[in-house]
């Protein structure tokens, strides 16, 4: 579904992707993990397509489509999404009426008929209903006024909606409580299928206890330096990333 | 600097759309070009005038001649050459036609075009349970047609056009026309004293909550012509009016003249809530044509508990220069503006409000939202004056602006005149730029940009927009996406 050749991108000049080759098969799970600065989340802005960055080399399919030459909201339409690490606040905006347009864009590029309010409230209530979210707080404008868990829920109320093939993570636990980092993993879980894939990136181990990965990776200064099984974010919990960050410091 | 921000520079590659811009083809009747006391005296005659008006008018058009241009708002034109206008343009047709039916069908699709019903039995055919609303269509120099006017004289409401207003209420017109805004008040009010062709005229009676939302519906649709349109709005003791006003012009290369008037006056526990939606042709990107938006409004707040609002989406016109005001004279009266301005391509808009507070306990409330993107500049400019005898009064106001690219100006001078040691006066002010965060985010949930950027200043707008009566709401929203069209990469 995913595959990633030695992709490199910088931002300001500054090399942060250095090479990374990655596959996810279709209704893998795979896990990113790694230090801070390792380039985890400049992976998912650059497989999101934000213009900051700069892919100077390698290349991205998606469903064998060149993802890099995709605007964002193309590759969204093509069924990418991204869970933000720090969801953005839109003022005066409602959740509701954010999906709802956003949805709606989105049928208009496939050509599909647009949602009718009915069907879209009754599917966005049943959703809500799921994560734990109140009437009140999809009132609220978007991410305004909301907690760092409350902003987390919406995101995933968000993926449950836009029914996404290939959905990124991107430290989705950074910033929850224990209640709260259940909820949105029985979220993610809930919406797991031979169909979708994911990518879960995450500094911290705790969260693959909840959301279980096909396969693990560390990601050090801009490369996937090991892979393996469930078991490798057990390991890299018990011994850190240190092992890793010397390489580098000895390559 | 990301590519966006760049790409936001580079305004002219899409050209806005404006799609109140077409032309109906249709003969009019024009006075010759140019300004003198024979094309007033023309004007009056054509329109059936009294004496009074007559004299009213070339008063007016005396006191013009040696008045000179205000120069203190923040916009540049080249100087207006009065002479090269058209003051009177009406469709041949119009000689008085007693029906719709005898109304030029283009004029009446020139109105459907716009969305604006005239037959009544379409209004009344539409959406059900959606609140019906009687119209004034205002083309060029005329009233063509005014809806509903036998279901609101049962409830004792006048609802028509000035011209008619003038021969059949000549009680009513004396008393109040010019008593808010004065003939000699500024240079524009002047000339449209001297000019000013159709409008609006409406009366509550008494204790009257007016059974349907009124409204004015300008098009200005000649070439080289200046709209003038006079509104004189009153609510006597305890009645309630909401009147809207919209505005569309055809896309033309000069720039049209357009110096309205707005009077209103509430008395005791009266309300009225006056809605405009402004989308005049703002000209091209690069400034040419576009209509000059002159406008005095103000309201008179005579009785005691007296309260007018005024909400405004301004996203026409090269250029705007308006400020709603309030005479805040009854005790205990409120005034409120609530104001969206946009501005993008070349345009300017000089808005804002003046608040005179005079009675007691009287309570004032701004707040206005400035949207700038293009090469546009945007200024709120606002006074609130406090006046000795105002005891306890109050004012509220809140200036936001938002800022798309990196050419545009948004300017905010509140003035503030306090001279009673009782009154509580708050000031808030921000500005602030679309984020690139935002942007994305919008961007990775499926919107694209330019649907992003509506999208977010509809958020900020919000405030605003929900003051608006629904069916101009959701109308004005659209707007607001339209106007800002070709503002991002």
């Amino acid at each position: 579904m995913i595959k990633i050749k030695n992709l490199s991108a910088s931002i300001d000049d500054k090399p942060i992707l250095k090479g990374i080759d990655l596959s996810i098969g279709k209704g893998e799970v795979h896990a990113i993990m790694g230090p801070n600065g390792s380039g985890k989340s400049t992976l998912s802005y650059v497989l999101a397509g934000r213009d900051d960055y700069e892919v100077t080399g390698g290349s991205a399919t998606f469903n064998g489509a060149d993802l890099l030459a995709m605007e964002p909201e193309e590759r969204v339409t093509a069924g990418l999404f991204l869970a933000f690490q720090y969801p953005v606040e839109i003022p005066g905006v409602q959740m509701s009426t954010f999906l709802k347009e956003a949805m709606n864009s989105i049928r208009r590029r496939k050509g599909e008929e647009e949602l009718d309010a009915l069907s879209f409230l009754k599917k966005m209530k049943t959703a809500a209903k799921n994560l734990g979210i109140s009437d009140e707080m999809i009132k609220r404008s978007v991410n305004t006024g909301c907690s760092g868990g409350e902003k987390k829920r919406n995101e995933a109320l968000q993926m449950a909606m836009l029914e996404p093939s290939f959905a990124i993570l991107d430290e989705t636990d950074s910033g929850l409580d224990i209640d709260a980092l259940k909820i949105v993993a029985d979220g993610v879980n809930a919406l797991r299928s031979p169909e979708r894939s994911f990518l879960v990136i995450t500094h911290y181990q705790r969260l693959l206890d909840y959301i279980v990965p096909d396969y693990v990776h560390v990601l050090a200064h801009g490369r996937i330096v090991k892979s393996g099984g469930p078991d490798l974010a057990k390991e890299l919990e018990a011994k850190g990333y240190a092992e890793f960050m010397q390489a580098e410091e000895a390559a | 600097m990301s590519d966006v921000l760049q790409d936001l520079n580079q305004l002219d590659k899409m050209g806005r759309q404006y799609e109140a811009g077409f032309e109906t083809d249709i003969e009019m009747d024009y006075a010759p070009k140019g300004l003198n006391e024979d094309i007033i005296r023309l004007i009056s005659e054509k329109k059936g005038e009294p004496e009074w008006m007559l004299d009213w008018r070339l008063a007016a058009y005396r006191h013009w001649l040696t008045m000179p241009e205000p120069d203190w708002a923040k916009i540049n034109h080249p100087p207006i050459d009065y002479q090269d206008s058209y003051y009177y343009a009406a469709p041949k047709s119009m000689n008085k036609p007693k029906s719709l039916d005898e109304v030029d069908p283009k004029i009446l699709e020139a109105y459907a075009k716009l969305g604006i019903p005239l037959r009544e039995q379409e209004v009344l055919a539409g959406v059900e349970g959606a609140p019906r609303v009687a119209v004034d269509a205002v083309f060029d120099s005329v009233s063509v047609a005014t809806t509903f006017k036998e279901t609101l004289k049962e409830a004792g409401v006048i609802f028509c056009s000035m011209s008619e207003a003038i021969r059949e209420h000549p009680e009513l017109v004396k008393k109040y026309l010019g008593s808010v805004v004065p003939p000699r008040d500024n240079k524009h009010a002047c000339l449209n004293s001297a000019v000013f062709t159709d409008g609006s005229f409406v009366y509550i009676p008494k204790g009257v909550k007016c059974p349907m939302e009124l409204s004015t519906y300008f098009r200005m649709n000649a070439t080289n012509t200046g709209q003038f349109e006079r509104t004189l709005i009153i609510a006597d003791e305890g009645s309630y009016v909401s009147y809207l006003e919209g505005c569309t012009a055809p896309m033309r290369d000069e720039n049209q003249l357009h110096a309205a008037v707005v009077e209103l006056i509430v008395h005791d526990d009266a309300e009225i809530r006056y809605s405009t939606v402004q989308n005049w042709y703002p000209g091209d990107e690069e400034g040419q044509g576009g209509v000059y938006n002159f406008v005095t409004k103000r309201a008179l707040c005579d009785g005691v508990r007296s309260k007018v609002s005024w909400t405004q989406v301004e996203t026409g016109s090269a250029i705007t220069w308006k400020y709603p005001s309030c005479i805040l004279k009854g005790d205990y009266s409120v005034g409120e503006f609530y104001s969206v301005a946009i501005t993008n391509g070349r345009q300017q808009a000089d808005t804002g409000t003046k608040m005179l507070h005079l009675g007691k306990h009287t309570k004032s409330r701004i707040i206005s939202k400035g949207i700038a993107a293009g090469r546009s500049d945007g200024m709120y400019r606002g006074i609130v004056k406090i006046m000795p005898k105002a005891e306890g009064a109050r004012n509220y106001t809140q200036c936001d602006s938002m800022l798309i690219g990196d050419q545009c100006g948004a300017h905010t001078v509140p003035y503030i005149e306090c001279r009673n040691k009782t009154a509580k006066l708050e000031h808030e002010a921000t500005t602030s730029k679309i984020s690139e965060d935002q942007l994305f985010y919008c961007r990775q949930r499926g919107l694209s940009e330019e649907e992003a950027v509506a999208l977010i200043v509809n958020g900020f707008c919000r405030e605003v927009l929900q003051k608006l009566p629904m069916e101009f709401a959701v109308e004005a929203q659209k707007l607001v996406g339209i106007s800002l069209e070709g503002s991002v990469g």
